[in-house]
């Protein structure tokens, strides 16, 4: 493995490091510019819309990630705590209440400006609801609210997808003139609509590189980093547009040179398992968790996690042409409001089409909702694939609940399981002990 | 004699397995980890060897001491001889130290006196060695520092008083020595040892003298055998301290399985209560881990659940088996928090229950834990193997067969008197293969 020395940062990274950070600047004088703020969560969040309004997106929830990976969220949780929220509560909120609690600073160390509109754009889970509720009691700001129904069948109808349209058309737009004062011009949503469809497919490409052995990219890890653009602040912008072209420039070239994933040490040497993950991975200790997979040689072939914000591999775009209803059907499409089965049969396609030698879930102690029935998901996934599972838990941005020695355990243990089974089982003579 | 080593490094104990190119097993050797796993490995591994010399021992003069009963007899007094060498070789050890330790301005004008008394204290300890390796003799433990300690304390108050020296200053000089003695792998050949035990058997058991005449060639035959360590491989939290490479490594998970499987080869749910995690593992008819689930974020329900258990009842945890097996009924224990428990059981004292029927629950309340680990890990299947220190716990066995049945139906409940070497002895058969291979 190179040494660590190699932080040369691939030009994508940097270019979105600078998006990242042009945003928080952005949102750091967007009330001396005048500008309108909008705050919403990851899935469903309908960025292309909200550019039509000139208005700026805050992401509560990658506020959280930000300063979990900036090792902040833990005196933010207390203090969220200290003001009455219990310790089963979601720790991306518990971190953005304690935030606010503490003056708003963001995670680049300025203050955050108050949202103008908080958008809830997706209810398929509940607590983003009582969080909103929470921070439209703080801000006494304007809410709106799209409901999203729930794939309980597993599939989308055109009802749900004109349920959607509708209040797009009767609620969340005329919210969004009445905040902004700008006017609602379709044919702007159209061109953002047609940058981010160019970037999803670049972004597929992306992910299914991973389908190569040795896969080029490690589709967690890094995986959360190539998300990074389409699902927050950027889908529908040149910028996110142009991020993915590099990206996938690079990640071209990896593949072409036969070359494995980049990790924090360096490039991997060698890919010894390939895995399936689902569930998000732990911010708090980030590089610690990366470490334990690639230094035994584990590579994340494909995640559930990265399909939070979309599920553009299974072939939904933007489509120009219908926006309204392209935007309903990706609020109802994201791997959060799929039901189990249909989960259940995305991880088997994934565990077949990418040749993973089995699946990890990594279930997250505060979140009841998503992790409910994950241990049926490992048991059914094993059962359809004779493919080794295994199953560890520690949290989002709470470093309380990350427990490097067993975790590093139960994933030495389980990649040695891998090894053993791969051994065809050869025979142990079983001699009177 | 070409040895595979297993060594299982755990929380509480490390565990060592010697293993021969049959798979048979030579020899098993234990201690208490303390805090340094380095030298717990060594002194596992000795033992386990210095066990293999015995079974060399036995195999060799099978032929010459026709009869089994005479032949076991004679090795029990050859290694009563021998453990009893051990101990006043660390009870000289120990008193060097200490009185090493008593050096320094502190003990100015009372080094004559504090001398003195560690001296007599060592007389009292060494004279009394003798009846703790006698036949038949009880230890409540076999290692070291529970011997020594005991006897120390008993002995330190009647003679501090006598000195008119500070009892608690005594002490504090054998907690300092302790650490450091025990911290000394033992020194010297096994087979010097055994030869010098051999000698002092005579002496010991005069009626035994034409029998160690007899079999004194065979002996000196059986000594004579070169052991060769061919492979090691390490398995336990403590492993990645070893001084192995990662190919010597194996998870515990693995090894349990694979040694469960060893034991009874029907096994195909092992449940493993050790000192800091219940394990619960689904092996296949070779021994291969198909799944597995352990005790996340809380260790309430694991073998230092019943240890601070022990202690809040003022008991050694040996004796909460037995005493919960008096129990006429269960009380009934709701926490899952091992803290939590130990509130719970005063609690119920205060209330007028029966110890025996509050430290039942206790146990029930463990298993209870361990009964949802297994669910989750897909639950129990034919043959079921319990493994791990709490194995040997009579009333949680109890428990836990009542449980299984009412959840399981008829299954097949393995527990082997050597459980607790379980994990060594997957990782011994690790050792093998890796070299078969």
């Amino acid at each position: 493995m190179t040494p660590p020395a190699a932080v040369i940062k691939d030009t994508s990274m940097l270019k979105q490091k600078e998006m990242i950070s042009g945003n928080y600047r952005k949102l750091e004088t967007a009330v001396a510019d005048g500008r309108k703020v909008a705050a919403t969560f990851v899935p469903g969040n309908l960025n292309e819309l909200i550019m039509c309004f000139d208005m700026l997106n805050n992401l509560p929830e990658i506020n959280a990630i930000q300063n979990g990976l900036r090792k902040k969220t833990g005196a933010y949780i207390m203090e969220a705590e200290k003001r009455g929220h219990s310790e089963d509560v979601c720790t991306y909120v518990k971190a953005d209440l304690g935030m606010i609690a503490k003056g708003n600073i963001g995670p680049d160390g300025q203050k955050l400006p108050d949202p103008d509109l908080l958008l809830l754009s997706y209810t398929g889970c509940f607590t983003f609801m009582k969080w909103f509720e929470l921070l439209r009691e703080h801000y006494k700001c304007e809410t709106a609210m799209l409901h999203v129904p729930y794939q309980g069948d597993g599939r989308i109808s055109k009802n749900m997808i004109s349920y959607v349209v509708k209040q797009l058309r009767e609620e969340v737009i005329p919210k969004l003139e009445r905040v902004s004062g700008v006017k609602f011009d379709i044919d702007r949503l159209r061109e953002n609509l047609a940058r981010s469809a160019r970037a999803e497919e670049d972004f597929v490409w992306v992910l299914e590189s991973a389908k190569a052995r040795p896969s080029p990219i490690d589709a967690y890890f890094g995986g959360v980093y190539y998300i990074g653009p389409i699902f927050t602040a950027f889908r529908g912008t040149e910028d996110a547009t142009l991020y993915y072209r590099l990206l996938r420039a690079e990640i071209a070239e990896r593949l072409a040179a036969g070359q494995g994933p980049v990790t924090p040490a360096g490039d991997m040497p060698a890919e010894r398992y390939r895995l399936v993950v689902e569930g998000p991975p732990n911010w708090t200790s980030f590089r610690d968790f990366w470490k334990m997979f690639y230094e035994d040689g584990a590579v994340v072939v494909a995640s559930t996690y990265t399909k939070v914000g979309g599920l553009y591999d299974q072939g939904f775009r933007h489509d120009p042409d219908h926006p309204l209803e392209s935007l309903a059907e990706y609020c109802l499409g994201c791997y959060t409001n799929r039901n189990l089965p249909s989960r259940v049969d995305l991880i088997e396609q994934y565990m077949e089409e990418y040749q993973a030698d089995g699946l990890l879930i990594n279930s997250i102690k505060s979140c009841n909702s998503f992790s409910a029935g994950q241990l049926l998901v490992l048991r059914e996934i094993e059962r359809r694939t004779g493919k080794p599972g295994a199953f560890i838990e520690s949290d989002l941005v709470d470093p309380r609940y990350f427990s490097p020695a067993n975790i590093k355990n139960r994933l030495e243990s389980y990649f040695q399981m891998i090894d053993q089974r791969r051994g065809g089982g050869k025979s142990v003579p079983a001699r009177a002990a | 004699m070409r040895a595979f080593i297993g060594i299982d490094l755990g929380s509480t104990t490390t565990k060592a397995v010697v293993l021969d190119e049959n798979m048979d097993v030579l020899g098993r050797g234990i201690t208490n980890s303390r805090a340094n796993y380095d030298t717990a490995c060594k002194v596992a591994k000795y033992e386990a060897l210095l066990a293999a010399r015995f079974t060399l021992l036995q195999r060799g003069l099978a032929s010459v001491v026709a009869a089994e009963s005479r032949l076991e007899d004679f090795l029990g007094s050859l290694e009563r001889s021998f453990r009893l060498g051990q101990f006043v070789e660390q009870l000289d050890d120990l008193e060097e130290t200490c009185l090493d330790k008593a050096k320094g301005d502190r003990f100015k004008g009372r080094e004559a006196a504090i001398a003195e008394a560690i001296r007599l204290i060592f007389v009292a300890l060494r004279a009394d060695a003798p009846a703790l390796f006698a036949r038949d003799a009880r230890r409540k433990s076999d290692f070291f520092r529970d011997l020594a300690g005991s006897r120390f304390m008993a002995v330190g108050q009647e003679t501090a008083k006598a000195a008119n020296l500070s009892y608690d200053m005594l002490l504090n000089l054998y907690d300092k020595a302790i650490i450091e003695v025990e911290n000394r792998p033992p020194s010297g050949e096994i087979k010097d040892k055994l030869l010098r035990a051999l000698a002092r058997l005579i002496d010991v058991s005069p009626e035994l003298a034409d029998l160690v005449a007899e079999v004194s060639d065979p002996v000196r035959a059986a000594l004579d055998i070169p052991a060769e360590e061919v492979a090691v491989v390490g398995t336990g939290y403590g492993r990645v301290t070893l001084p192995f490479s990662k190919e010597h490594i194996r998870s515990e998970i693995l090894c349990h399985g694979l040694g469960a499987h060893m034991m009874y080869p029907g096994t195909r749910t092992v449940l493993d209560i050790g000192g800091q995690d219940t394990k619960a593992i689904q092996v296949d008819d070779q021994g291969i881990v198909e799944n597995f689930q352990m005790n996340d974020r809380c260790a309430a329900g694991c073998g230092r659940y019943l240890g601070y258990i022990a202690d809040e009842m003022n008991m050694g945890v040996h004796e909460l088996g037995p005493l919960a097996m008096q129990a006429t009924r269960s009380v009934r224990i709701n926490s899952t928090c091992t803290v939590f428990a130990g509130a719970e059981l005063r609690d119920r004292l205060a209330l007028g229950e029966k110890r025996e029927d509050i430290i039942a629950g206790l146990h029930r309340a463990i298993i209870l834990r361990a009964m949802s680990i297994i669910s989750r890990s897909g639950g129990v299947r034919d043959q079921f193997t319990f493994t791990g220190g709490v194995a040997k716990n009579e009333a949680a066995v109890k428990e836990l067969r009542q449980l299984i049945i009412a959840n399981y139906g008829d299954v097949v409940i393995n527990i082997n008197p050597d459980s607790i070497y379980t994990g060594a002895l997957g990782a011994a058969a690790f050792a093998r293969r890796a070299v078969a291979n």
